[in-house]
C-alpha cells in the first residue's frame, strides 16, 4: 500500500519529529510513504477564524493535490474533522462540480492516523516499545468530531512496558482552540490551568495525544511552569522502538 | 447592589467585548467557584439520566426533525396556533420587535388597571428588557421563580437561562433575603432560605390578580401553551390571577399535542438532569370558573424571522433552552454568564444574541469558543452550535473586511498573508525560513521562547512556546529522498516517477536521522 502524508503547516514547522515518527513506522509496517512536496495548509485556521474564502481556496488546493492520492494519512484530529466537517459546506458552497466530485472520491480515502492502523491497516501492535508512565489527552476534534472512540487506547495498549495513566475528566476542552488561544487568551489560560490540574494528577512522565496543537499547548504551560512533564505525538512512541527509542525519550 | 460583582450589563448594545468582560470574572475566586460547582452537579446529573435511555439518540433525532418541520412551515403552524388559541378564547398579539412586545404588554396591564404584576420565570422578558419598562411605567413586577427574586431583590442579573442565579451561593442568598426582607436571623439552611421565600410570595399570589408568562412550548394543533417548571409558583400564577399575559418567541410552536412526549423526556433531562420536570402546566385559552378568565399571548418576533433565513443559522431557532449546551462548554464554566452580556450566555448565546441584534452588537461572542463540539454533543436538538459560531465568525470577518481598521489588527493582516504564503509550496518554505530566523531573537538557551511582542504576547503571557526546529520536516524528507537516490534506492525512484515532478515517495531502510537539532 502506498500512502501519501500530509504532515499539516504547523507540524512541518513546528514538530518535523511527528512527521518523522509516523514515516518510521508506517515503513516499518510495511507500507510505503511518499510525501507530495506542494502541500500546506488545510484551511482549518482561517476557516475557524471567519476566513472562509481563504479557508476555501487552501481546501481546493488540497483537494487538487491529493486527488489521485491512494489513501491520505494525516497526523492530526483536527485537521482531519477540518477536512471531513468543514470541507463539504466549503465545497457545495463555493466549488464547482469538478471540484466537488474530486472531494467526495478523495473523502473516504483520508484517514487520521491512528484511524488508519486500525481501520485501514488492522493493525493495534505497531511493535513499540516505550518504557514510561503516559497519559492520553484526547482532543476534542478526535473525540468528539472524529469519533476516534477506543482506537487510541488500544493502540497504547500494546506498547511494550507503557503504563497508562487514566486522565480524569478525560473529554473536557485543553482551551487551546487556534486562534481562540490569542483572540481570548485570559479565559483560554484559565481552561489551560484546569485540565493542567487533571494531566498532572496522573503522575505521568508524558502527555500524548494525536493533535500537537493540544500539545503545544499543554507543553507551553508545562514548561513555563516547570512542571516535570513531557508531551509527545502518538505516532512518536507508536515509532519508538527499543532499538530505537523515541527522539524525544532519548 | 451585587454581593458579588459590579452590576451585570447584559444589554449586547452597551455590553463590553467578551474578552474584556471576562477579566473581573476570572480574577473571582468565589464567582468561578460557584458556577463550577453547580454546572458540574448538573452535568452529573444529567449524564446519569441520559445514560439510562436507551433511545437517547433517537429521541434527539426525532426532536431535530420535529423543529425543523416547523421552521420550514412556521407561518401555516403559527396561524394555526392563532387560530385555535382564538377560538379557545385566548387574545393573540402579534410583536415585531421588543418595543413592541412591551408597548402591547404595557396596554394590557393599563387596560386590567393594574399596578402590580407577578412572574413566571421567562427569559424572553428578560430578551425584551421588560421589567425596567414596567417598572419605569409605574408597574411593580414580582419574580416568583426562587432564582429570579434571588436576582430581584440582589439587585443583580440572571447568569444561566435554566438556573438564573446559579452564580450565587447560599450563603449569599441568605444575605440577600435577610437585607431584602427584613429577617433577622436567617440561617443559609435550603429549607429556611425557601420558606422565607414562601412567605414572601404567598402574599403576592394572594394579592397580585395579574401575571406574566413565558411559554416552553406551543401547540398548534390546539392552541394550547405549555410551561414547565420546578416550584409551583409557575401553577400558582396560572390558578390565582385573573388575567395572565403569556410572552413567547414564534419559535416556540409545535405541530401536536403528542410531540410533548418527545421534547419533555429530552428537556428535563437535558436542563435539570429530571426524568421529568415537577410541574408541567398546559393551558388552551381560557376555561370557565378555571384560571385565568382573561388571556392574552405576545408571539414575539424581535429578529427570529431573519434567522429564519440562514441555511445553517436557522437551526439556532430548534433551540428549547434546556441550557445543556452551557453547562457543558468549558467556557462557560470558567466564565458564567455575565460576560456574555445577554440575558442568552453560553454556546446557544453566542449563536442567538449576535443574530437576535442583526450582527451589530455581540460581535465578540461567536469567538467566545475553542470550538470543542461538547455542545453540539448534548444538545438534545442537534443544533450544530460549532458550526453555526463558525459561520458567524466569517459574517464578522466579512464586515471587518470593510473596515479600514483592519489594516491595523495584526490578527487580520497575519490571515490575510498567511492565505497568500499558503497559495504556493515555495512561499510557505520561504515564509518558514523567515519565520525562524525572525523567532531566534526571542528564542533562549534553552531552545524554548519565553515572551513575544504583539499578538504573540498573548500567548506567552501565560505559556512558552517552543522555538522552531532547524530543519522542517519536508526539507528533512527532501534531504533523506537525496541520500536514498545516491545509495541507489529503487523504490524511491519507481515512486517518483510514478507520481510526476510535485511528489517525492520513498520507502528505504535509510535511517534518516540527518538532522534534529530539536530543542528538548
Amino acid at each position: 500500500m502506498r500512502v501519501s502524508l500530509f504532515i499539516t503547516c504547523y507540524n512541518d514547522t513546528l514538530f518535523p519529529e511527528t512527521g518523522r515518527a509516523v514515516v518510521r513506522l508506517l515503513e516499518r509496517l510495511g507500507v510505503e510513504v511518499e510525501f507530495r512536496a506542494g502541500q500546506t495548509c488545510c484551511g482549518q485556521m482561517h476557516a475557524n477564524t471567519g476566513f472562509r474564502g481563504e479557508a476555501f481556496s487552501q481546501a481546493k488546493r488540497l483537494v487538487r493535490l491529493y486527488a489521485d492520492a491512494e489513501a491520505v494519512v494525516i497526523p492530526s484530529s483536527s485537521c482531519v474533522a477540518m477536512i471531513r466537517d468543514q470541507y463539504p459546506g466549503l465545497m457545495e458552497e463555493l466549488g464547482n462540480e469538478t471540484l466537488r466530485s474530486q472531494f467526495a472520491a478523495l473523502l473516504p480515502r483520508v484517514y487520521e492516523l491512528s484511524e488508519f492502523l486500525i481501520d485501514r491497516m488492522g493493525v493495534e501492535d505497531v511493535g513499540a516499545s516505550f518504557p514510561h508512565r503516559v497519559t492520553y489527552h484526547a482532543s476534542c476534534h478526535g473525540l468528539r468530531g472524529l469519533h476516534l472512540g477506543d482506537r487510541p487506547f488500544r493502540l497504547l495498549g500494546k506498547v511494550r512496558g507503557l503504563e497508562l495513566a487514566h486522565l480524569a475528566n478525560l473529554d473536557r476542552c485543553c482551551g487551546f482552540g487556534g486562534t481562540f488561544s490569542v483572540k481570548n487568551s485570559e479565559v483560554s489560560s484559565a481552561m489551560l490551568a484546569v485540565k493542567l490540574e487533571d494531566v498532572l494528577g496522573t503522575g505521568a512522565e508524558y502527555c500524548t495525544a494525536l493533535d500537537n496543537s493540544c500539545l503545544m499547548h499543554l507543553g507551553g504551560a508545562m514548561h513555563r511552569q516547570y512542571a516535570g512533564m513531557k508531551t509527545i505525538h502518538m505516532a512518536e512512541i507508536l515509532a519508538s522502538t527499543e532499538k530505537e527509542p523515541a527522539e524525544a525519550a532519548g | 447592589m451585587s454581593a458579588i460583582a459590579d452590576h451585570p450589563i447584559l444589554d449586547p448594545a452597551l455590553a463590553p467585548p467578551f474578552p474584556v468582560a471576562v477579566l473581573p470574572v476570572l480574577r473571582n475566586p468565589q464567582l468561578r467557584k460557584n458556577v463550577a460547582h453547580a454546572i458540574d452537579v448538573i452535568q452529573a446529573k444529567r449524564a446519569r439520566l441520559v445514560a439510562e435511555k436507551t433511545d437517547w439518540q433517537e429521541l434527539r433525532a426525532a426532536a431535530s426533525a420535529i423543529k425543523d418541520h416547523v421552521l420550514e412551515n412556521l407561518g401555516a403552524y403559527l396561524e394555526q396556533f392563532e387560530a385555535r388559541c382564538t377560538a379557545a378564547g385566548g387574545t393573540v398579539h402579534w410583536a415585531a420587535d421588543a418595543a413592541e412586545a412591551r408597548r402591547i404588554i404595557l396596554e394590557i396591564l393599563r387596560e386590567e388597571k393594574a399596578g402590580e404584576v407577578i412572574k413566571i420565570k421567562t427569559m424572553t422578558s428578560a430578551e425584551i428588557q421588560l421589567n425596567p419598562y414596567l417598572e419605569a411605567a409605574g408597574v411593580r413586577t414580582y419574580e416568583t421563580d426562587l432564582a429570579e427574586i434571588i436576582l430581584q431583590l440582589g439587585e443583580d442579573e440572571p447568569s444561566h437561562i435554566v438556573v438564573p442565579a446559579l452564580h450565587v451561593n447560599r450563603s449569599q442568598v441568605r444575605e440577600i433575603f435577610a437585607r431584602r426582607m427584613g429577617i433577622e436571623n436567617l440561617s443559609d439552611d435550603p429549607q429556611a432560605l425557601t420558606a422565607a421565600a414562601r412567605n414572601y410570595l404567598r402574599q403576592k399570589f394572594l394579592t397580585v390578580p395579574t401575571a406574566i408568562s413565558g411559554a416552553n412550548f406551543l401547540i398548534a394543533e390546539t392552541g394550547a401553551v405549555a410551561v414547565v417548571e420546578s416550584e409551583g409558583n409557575g401553577r400558582m400564577c396560572l390558578t390565582l390571577p385573573r388575567t395572565m399575559i403569556t410572552l413567547a418567541g414564534i419559535e416556540k410552536v409545535l405541530p401536536r399535542f403528542a410531540d410533548l412526549e418527545v421534547m419533555l423526556q429530552l428537556l428535563a433531562r437535558s436542563a435539570t438532569g429530571e426524568r421529568m420536570n415537577p410541574y408541567t402546566s398546559l393551558w388552551t385559552g381560557v376555561t370557565p370558573g378555571d384560571g385565568p378568565q382573561k388571556f392574552h399571548i405576545v408571539l414575539l418576533d424581535n429578529g427570529r424571522s431573519s434567522i429564519l433565513k440562514g441555511k445553517t443559522e436557522r437551526q439556532t431557532l430548534k433551540c428549547i433552552r434546556c441550557a445543556a449546551c452551557m453547562n457543558s462548554c468549558p467556557v462557560y464554566r470558567q466564565t458564567g454568564g455575565h460576560a456574555y452580556g445577554s440575558v442568552y450566555p453560553g454556546p446557544i448565546g453566542a449563536i442567538l444574541t449576535p443574530q437576535l441584534e442583526h450582527m451589530r452588537h455581540a460581535q465578540s461572542l461567536p469567538f467566545a469558543s475553542s470550538l470543542c463540539g461538547a455542545c453540539y454533543e448534548v444538545c438534545p436538538v442537534k443544533i450544530n452550535i460549532p458550526e453555526v459560531l463558525i459561520d458567524l465568525r466569517a459574517q464578522v470577518t466579512d464586515l471587518e473586511r470593510k473596515r479600514v481598521a483592519r489594516f491595523f489588527d495584526p490578527m487580520y493582516v497575519g490571515l490575510r498573508v498567511a492565505n497568500v504564503v499558503f497559495s504556493r509550496a515555495w512561499l510557505f518554505h520561504a515564509a518558514q525560513w523567515m519565520g525562524r530566523l525572525g523567532l531566534r531573537i526571542f528564542t533562549r538557551k534553552d531552545g524554548w521562547i519565553h515572551s513575544l511582542p504583539s499578538v504573540g504576547a498573548k500567548w506567552t503571557e501565560t505559556r512558552d512556546l517552543r522555538g522552531l526546529p532547524k530543519q522542517t520536516f519536508h526539507s528533512w524528507w527532501a534531504e533523506r529522498k537525496t541520500a536514498s537516490q545516491q545509495v541507489g534506492g529503487s523504490a524511491s525512484q519507481r515512486a517518483g516517477d510514478a507520481a510526476g515532478d510535485s511528489t517525492v515517495s520513498s520507502k528505504s531502510d535509510e535511517k534518516g536521522t540527518a538532522n534534529s537539532g530539536e530543542a528538548q
